[in-house]
């Protein structure tokens, strides 16, 4: 497979950026909160337009990996900093770019900024870095990286079952990555002895297929375990309503919107990409793991009484929306899910921020204990509504675009998994719609009728999210142009593979 | 000019746009003139592209007016671009004109809101979707409008939601029509499968290459989506409830525009049906039993705007009886009427509502006819054409659709001819309630003052529907050559039309006999509830509370679903699923408890675990070696 080099490093600058930012935070004293947050502000903000200007530079039609950084780094094990960007990355990294400056601005703390600060640059560093990672080693390095900074930021600025949250947060990612790890040194290892050449490189070791074909079935096993508790994928998922819900609102922003997606891209990139054969051969068990997150984690969300667990329960069935147009292995259920990763990253960043904006008033996200907000918060209640109709799935908004390739991809090679895909549909509309309900309509009484609405700053926020929610929704063009060839390139991969 | 057409949904969605941002700075009424402009603007462009349709021989009206492409992945590729052809033209015509009527209606309906603005704002969106609706070119983009449609539907109906019962209905109905959405997006998705397309020009005339039973599948599911938008048993539920929205919603969207929306993807789609019989009969039967259902129901309603709602429900099912019987002029030519005169009584109800403060208990009105004059004429004029009263709109219309239930099995005709019957029943009680007999509001404490006749804003839109009520049928006369409607379509629905069995003479007898179970249920509720306001023996409670279908769905739904969900929440995920999680965690600290009392320090302990540990390992050894 082709490769385009940088003629400036772009790639590694993004990586690099927020974590100089983050070394800066740790030089300024922490009574300086106000100089911490512009730092923040500022290093991700630049970031974020590097991201944009990749994505700019970004060739359409090129289906390879593009403006790689390649860099020898450990030689005796074939180890180096590979970087690139493809149709499939693209928008992750972006979209990463985007959502961080956005969850600091949106959800400001007021306890110990610096290591707030500090933490979220690190944290953004290892999220952009797991996206354009080409090498195995970087990739597991980067993708372990992020459990440190959102652990401590679960612990250090969450609710009051933090402690809870945070260590089931980490055991479960970390056992996950123990198994992704055994399947790393196998596949490297296993590929030396076939080809006589350790390295660790993505594309070498995917584009000559040296396991055995029960072999391939027992690593990509061991990977995919890694990736479905990250997803996560039911019944692997109850790590997640926790921490969602006892870390602060941009930890809630960042877990929802990028780490999750850290998951589904995995199986994407490697799974798939490294082990075709054995994706295919195992793809009936992954859908059906998808189907039921959708329906479950539909049917469970319905009966949450607090706020956020109910949106972290909606994230379960939208995953699973992903797993599954992802092994339904047409051109539509693929780039629908590569599209889908992006919408529910938006989608779902900002209705965990109106959660947080609505904590903030109220103190409090228990659905029994608000009620009409509309009438005290008409733009809030406004905002919620747009973003909502986008989880929904409603058409013109940017949810509809992917679930609907998913759904019309899957049912063309797994009709029945794609017909009890689509009640969730249905299931979508009666959580969400009725948490809205309770919340936002009725009569305002006691506290919930003397609350101010969104401000400036939280306007600021909210208006780029909403605008490309509606962008997605009306001209989804360009964003699919550049997803689709990478996506063909590895569909033909797989067809090869299937032979 | 054609080529222009994007003009007409672009009019209310610039109103949406900037009635969004600058609503509240004009305030009232100059929100509710926006709004009302742009979608005259939108009426205006349709009739321009209408006239320059007109200018292309029959067959060749057909222009696909393409903007930009939406969504593109493989083989798929989804348009934004519109279909004109007679059929959409038709619909896209009633649309505008009936909502720019009802957006003047509520200029003045709406006055002393404290959302007017957003009213607006909804009603624009509203719109723009239903124009998208008929007017897309592609299942997809048909859904986009069909979507947006409910959507508006439940913003509109929960548009006071500070009350409760406003709030649960708009949920009800969004939740309702989901489940035939969910129909309509597999449906999509067997279309795709079987042409590799989404576009009616390459699906519709190429149906001969589905087998029959794809074709079936695909009829049944877009029927499902159709039973939801147009509320038809089972899925009609919803429809009664969504009369908490403001009247002029429940006139342009529960009446006029949004509920047809289901029969007419019915026509559209009507070469599917022409290849699957089947599901067309499935149609007959369901539309049939949905209007005499329905009507029975609003024969015992009290109040004004629920008897109008199930009125509008039995209606659709005459339109769905149409389809499924093959007669499709007749379905959409009933479309219009039924627009004009159901959007005329509706608005007149509003009126009277409005006249009345906020009063809907029609045992709480009576002798309105004096105080209202205005409404209380187009009320008349609604009230003869929706029984079917010559030489009223509604009677052509219905007439035609029965001729056609008759070739389809006099079974159909039969239910049709006892609907008609029940029809004109419960709307004289109505008109009897309302207008004549006694005034049961006088005296009464809660009526701020007398009533009173509405602001002409109100009434000229009343007075224009009613001069539609009463000339439309013209559209589409039975004689000779003189089916204007019926010619305009047919490029559309000339293969898959019914051509008439029924001779002449019969078709005379059975216009003879519809014409007289109008007249039998008009005199009959006149001579019952002229003088009386109340009947117990023709009010049972189980037609009061609708055959209890819907406290059925609710205890189900509230009962065993919501346990079943709870089950699901607390037992399954927080109890097994992670309680397996926590489990395995104290497991691992409890055995990290035990396994340290282990190492005790005694050299005589380690021989024997090591002793043990070697007989067992021989044990296995030799057990492997002998088996």
């Amino acid at each position: 497979m082709h490769e385009t080099h940088a003629t400036f490093p772009i790639l590694t600058a993004i990586v690099l950026l927020p974590a100089i930012g983050g070394l800066i935070t740790a030089l300024i004293p922490h009574a300086r909160t106000e100089v911490l947050r512009v730092v923040g502000v500022m290093f991700t903000v630049a970031t974020a337009a590097l991201t944009i200007y990749m994505a700019v530079q970004f060739k359409v039609g090129d289906a390879g990996f593009q403006m790689v950084s390649h860099h020898s780094w450990i030689k005796e094990f074939g180890i180096s900093w590979k970087l690139g960007v493809d149709g499939i990355s693209l928008w992750l990294v972006v979209l990463t770019g985007v959502l961080f400056p956005l969850a600091l601005l949106g959800a400001p703390v007021t306890r110990d900024v610096k290591n707030y600060v500090a933490w979220m640059l690190l944290l953004e560093a290892g999220c952009l870095g797991t996206f354009l990672a080409l090498d195995l080693f970087l990739f597991f390095l980067f993708f372990e990286i992020v459990l440190v900074p959102m652990y401590f930021l679960i612990g250090g600025w969450g609710y009051d079952n933090r402690a809870y949250a945070a260590i089931k947060f980490f055991l479960f990612t970390l056992a996950g990555s123990a198994f992704m790890l055994v399947g790393m040194l196998a596949l490297v290892f296993l590929h030396q002895r076939a080809t006589g050449v350790l390295t660790f490189d993505l594309v070498q070791l995917a584009e000559k297929q040296a396991l055995a074909e029960t072999t391939a079935r027992w690593v990509f096993l061991a990977f995919a375990i890694g990736f479905a508790v990250k997803v996560p994928l039911f019944p692997l998922h109850t790590w997640l309503p926790d921490a969602h819900t006892e870390a602060p609102t941009a930890g809630s922003v960042i877990l929802a919107g990028v780490l999750l997606k850290m998951g589904t891209y995995g199986i994407l990139r490697f799974g798939l990409y490294l082990f075709p054969r054995a994706a295919i051969d195992l793809a009936p068990i992954l859908l059906t793991l998808a189907v039921i997150g959708i329906t479950y984690g539909a049917i469970v969300a319905t009966m949450q009484k607090d706020l956020k667990r109910l949106v972290a329960y909606s994230s379960v069935a939208h995953l699973g929306f992903i797993i599954l147009g992802t092994f339904a292995f047409t051109s539509q259920g693929l780039s629908g899910g590569v599209l889908q990763m992006v919408n529910h990253g938006l989608s779902t960043g900002a209705l965990f921020l109106l959660v947080g904006m609505i904590y903030e008033r109220r103190h409090t996200r228990q659905i029994a204990e608000l009620g009409g907000l509309q009438k005290s918060v008409p733009l809030l209640a406004a905002a919620f509504m747009v973003v909502m109709l986008s989880s929904v799935g409603l058409p013109g908004l940017n949810g509809f675009v992917g679930e609907f390739l998913i759904l019309l991809g899957t049912f063309a090679t797994h009709r029945w998994w794609a017909v009890v895909a689509t009640s969730g549909v249905i299931l979508a509309a009666v959580y969400l719609l009725w948490a809205y309900q309770r919340v936002f309509h009725g009569p305002a009484e006691g506290d919930n009728a003397d609350i101010p609405d969104l401000n400036l700053r939280e306007r600021a926020v909210l208006v780029p999210l909403i605008a490309m929610i509606v962008f997605l929704g009306v001209y989804p063009k360009p964003v699919l142009d550049r997803i689709n060839p990478s996506v063909h390139r590895l569909l033909d991969h797989m067809e090869q593979a299937a032979k | 000019m054609i080529e222009a057409a994007w003009i007409i949904p672009a009019f209310p969605l610039a109103g949406f746009v900037l009635l969004t941002l600058f609503g509240r700075r004009l305030g009232e009424p100059g929100a509710g003139w926006l709004g009302t402009l742009a979608v005259a603007g939108s009426f205006a462009a349709t009739c321009v592209t209408f006239v320059g349709l007109l200018r292309f021989q029959g067959d060749e009206r057909s222009v696909t007016d393409s903007l930009f492409t939406w969504i593109h992945v493989g083989r798929l590729e989804i348009k934004a671009s519109l279909l004109l052809d007679p059929l959409s033209i038709t619909m896209a015509l009633f649309v505008t004109g009936v909502s720019t009527l009802i957006h003047l209606y509520s200029v003045g309906y709406m006055h002393g809101d404290e959302r007017y603005p957003r009213f607006f704002v909804y009603l624009n969106l509203f719109v723009f979707s239903m124009l998208m609706l008929v007017l897309a070119d592609n299942f997809v983009l048909t859904f986009l409008g069909w979507e947006g449609v409910g959507a508006c539907s439940y913003l509109l109906i929960s548009f006071w939601f500070e009350r409760e019962t406003a709030a649960t209905a708009g949920k009800k109905a969004f939740v309702t029509n989901r489940i035939g959405d969910f129909g309509f997006l597999l449906a999509t998705f067997l279309i795709f499968g079987a042409f590799g397309s989404l576009n009616y020009v390459d699906v519709l005339p190429n149906v001969d290459l589905l087998s029959v039973g794809t074709a079936t599948a695909i009829g049944l599911l877009l029927f499902l989506g159709a039973c939801g938008k147009s509320a038809q048993l089972p899925l009609y539920v919803w429809l009664p409830d969504a009369m908490e929205g403001p009247t002029p919603v429940s006139a342009l969207i529960h009446a006029a525009t949004m509920v047809t929306a289901g029969v007419y993807l019915m026509v559209r789609i009507s070469p599917i049906l022409h290849v699957a019989p089947d599901v067309a009969t499935v149609i007959a039967i369901v539309g049939g039993a949905t209007a005499l259902f329905a009507a029975t129901i609003a024969c015992a309603q009290n109040d004004i705007k629920r008897v109008l709602a199930y009125s509008t429900i039995s209606q659709l099912g005459y339109m769905f009886l149409a389809v499924g019987s093959g007669a499709y002029v007749a379905a959409v030519f009933h479309m219009i009427t039924h627009a004009f005169f159901k959007a005329l009584l509706f608005l007149a109800a509003g009126a009277v509502i409005h006249g009345m403060h906020d009063e809907q208990d029609m045992k709480r009105m009576g002798a309105l006819r004096r105080l209202l004059p205005i409404t209380w004429a187009t009320f008349i004029v609604g009230w003869l054409a929706i029984s079917g009263v010559p030489p009223f709109a509604g009677f052509w219309s219905k007439d035609e659709i029965l001729i056609n239930a008759w070739d389809k099995s006099p079974i159909l005709w039969a239910v049709g001819t006892l609907t008609a019957l029940l029809t004109a029943y419960y709307m004289t009680r109505q008109v009897m309630l309302v207008f004549y007999g006694e005034s049961r509001w006088s005296g009464d404490d809660s009526h701020a003052g007398d009533p009173h006749e509405a602001p002409p804003t109100m009434t000229i839109p009343l007075v224009v529907l009613a001069v539609a009520a009463v000339v439309a049928g013209a559209l589409n006369l039975p004689f000779g050559d003189s089916a204007a409607l019926g010619n305009f379509l047919d490029p559309v629905i000339h293969i898959t039309e019914h051509e008439l069995l029924a001779t002449g003479a019969t078709q005379l007898v059975l216009a003879a006999i519809s014409t007289a179970a109008a007249l039998t249920g008009l005199f009959v509720a006149r001579s019952m509830w002229s003088r009386r306001s109340d009947n117990p023996s023709v009010e049972p409670a189980i037609l009061q509370r609708a055959w209890r279908v819907d406290e059925g769905i609710s205890a189900v739904v509230g009962g065993p679903g919501r346990e079943l969900a709870n089950w699901s929440a607390y037992s399954v995920d927080k109890g097994a699923v992670d309680g397996a999680y926590n489990g395995v965690g104290v497991l691992v600290r409890r055995s990290g408890d035990r396994l340290r009392l282990l190492q005790t320090g005694y050299v005589r302990n380690y021989a024997l675990a090591v002793a043990g540990g070697a007989v067992a390992l021989l044990t296995y050894v030799v057990i492997r070696a002998s088996g």
